[in-house]
């Protein structure tokens, strides 16, 4: 429960808001699972549930992109290699990569909602061969607010890869589709009867693009999504971030459609 | 009129009408193609067609005083482009640019009302598929609208 002290190795800026640390582990044996969270505490400031969004084998740095949105967040984009955050976890459930496993995989993110999943699209090309199609919807505000723009351009060169991209607005020099996320879907290649669908983004968003995926034919106990509540301790005792009978911090962030039976698009919840 | 016909009867939107409905639908139909780069309409100009697009990529854009072009909304095979020809004014709303080579259906909007009019249970169908492709586009504009990702952590 209490953080350790942890040495910033570096800090790159994604865009003008957005910053990805590269975090010293506490020990080799440190590790996590894609779709996993730490605390990160910004010391005299506060602390935040930041998802992982590095590779998830690589064990010599934690990765962890953060856009600054308030006084906590602040402070950590501003820090510098060789400052020291506070750090506990990893905690929450994974993205369920067995269940893809011989199916087709669709992955669907929006805005900073790639981070969380970038873990879960190299663990899958990590083990490229246990899976059918792959394919990554990526929604964002503007070509300008593109994250990982240089990966995804390389995930883009890929044969086993099927990334589409789409912009909410966009200048007339922009050659890509405009349009929200759930317009990619029907523009992809996977089998509805048997796919797996990982979804991390906006709540407005997902719930529009779980609706889409139904209407396609997903059920949806093949339907992940990665829920964000306001968390606090992170292993499901205060009660801060509790979403109807569920602790995201414990019982999420990943959870299946078919877990949460709807509570999530609760106006009350 | 047959090749139209050939190609209608593939197309999702004409899924589960009769192939008497879609050959009527084809008297108002032509195969067309337009070249990346080029202009289907521009925003003000008379409306009489609907493209449903077979290949390519069209970019529907609207120019301001205080933000020159902006790209609204790119639509792509299987989606339909224009909507202005069904109701008064009779004028395009938005400039369509094509991004990439497009090959389409035009459905001239005039022979499709008669065609409709002379079988109201086609005009319709028609209409109902119309509809839904409209009421679909209206509600994926209205998450564009909400900037979901702008306030997104």
């Amino acid at each position: 429960m209490r953080p350790t002290a942890r040495r910033i190795l570096s800090v790159e800026r994604e865009l003008p808001d957005t910053y990805t640390l590269e975090i010293e582990p506490p020990g080799s044996d440190w590790s996590f699972l894609p779709g996993q969270y730490t605390m990160l505490y910004a010391f005299g400031i506060g602390e935040v549930p930041i998802s992982i969004s590095g590779d998830p084998s690589d064990a010599t740095r934690i990765v962890q992109t953060i856009r600054a949105a308030g006084a906590v967040t602040d402070a950590l984009v501003a820090k510098v290699p060789g400052d020291f955050v506070g750090l506990r976890g990893p905690y929450g459930t994974a993205w369920d990569t067995k269940a893809g496993e011989g199916r087709d995989v669709l992955i669907i993110a929006g805005g900073i909602g790639l981070a969380p999943v970038r873990p879960l699209v190299l663990d899958v090309l990590n083990h490229r061969d246990r899976y059918g199609n792959v394919t990554l919807l990526y929604g964002a505000r503007s070509p300008r607010d593109l994250l990982f723009a240089d990966q995804l351009q390389e995930w883009r060169g890929r044969f086993d890869l099927e990334v589409l991209i789409t912009v909410d607005q966009a200048e007339q020099t922009w050659r890509g589709p405009v349009g929200v996320v759930t317009s990619l879907i029907g523009r992809s290649s996977f089998d509805p009867d048997a796919a797996v669908a990982y979804v991390c983004g906006p709540e407005v968003m997902m719930r529009f693009t779980i609706q889409e995926l139904e209407r396609k034919g997903f059920s949806d106990d093949r339907l992940y999504v990665s829920m964000e509540r306001n968390m606090k301790c992170g292993i499901g005792l205060c009660g801060h971030c509790q979403l109807g009978r569920f602790f995201i911090c414990k019982d999420g962030p990943v959870m299946t459609c078919a877990q949460m039976a709807g509570s999530c698009w609760i106006r009350e919840v | 009129m047959s090749e139209v016909f050939d190609v209608l009867v593939n197309q999702p939107f004409f899924a589960g009408m009769t192939d008497e409905q879609v050959r009527a639908v084809a008297k108002s139909a032509a195969l067309v193609s337009f070249d990346e780069g080029s202009v289907i309409f521009v925003e003000g100009g008379p409306a009489r067609y609907t493209y449903l697009i077979l290949e390519g990529d069209v970019a529907l854009t609207l120019r301001t005083q205080e933000h020159g072009s902006k790209i609204i909304q790119t639509l792509h095979r299987g989606e339909f482009v224009g909507w202005s020809w069904m109701y008064p004014p009779y004028r395009w709303n938005f400039d369509a640019n094509v991004q990439t080579d497009v090959k389409a259906v035009q459905f001239d909007g005039p022979k499709l009302k008669k065609i409709s009019l002379a079988d109201p249970e086609l005009g319709y169908t028609m209409m109902r598929r119309f509809t839904e492709v409209i009421v679909n586009r209206m509600q994926a504009l209205r998450i564009q609208l909400l900037d979901v990702y702008s306030t997104f952590r």
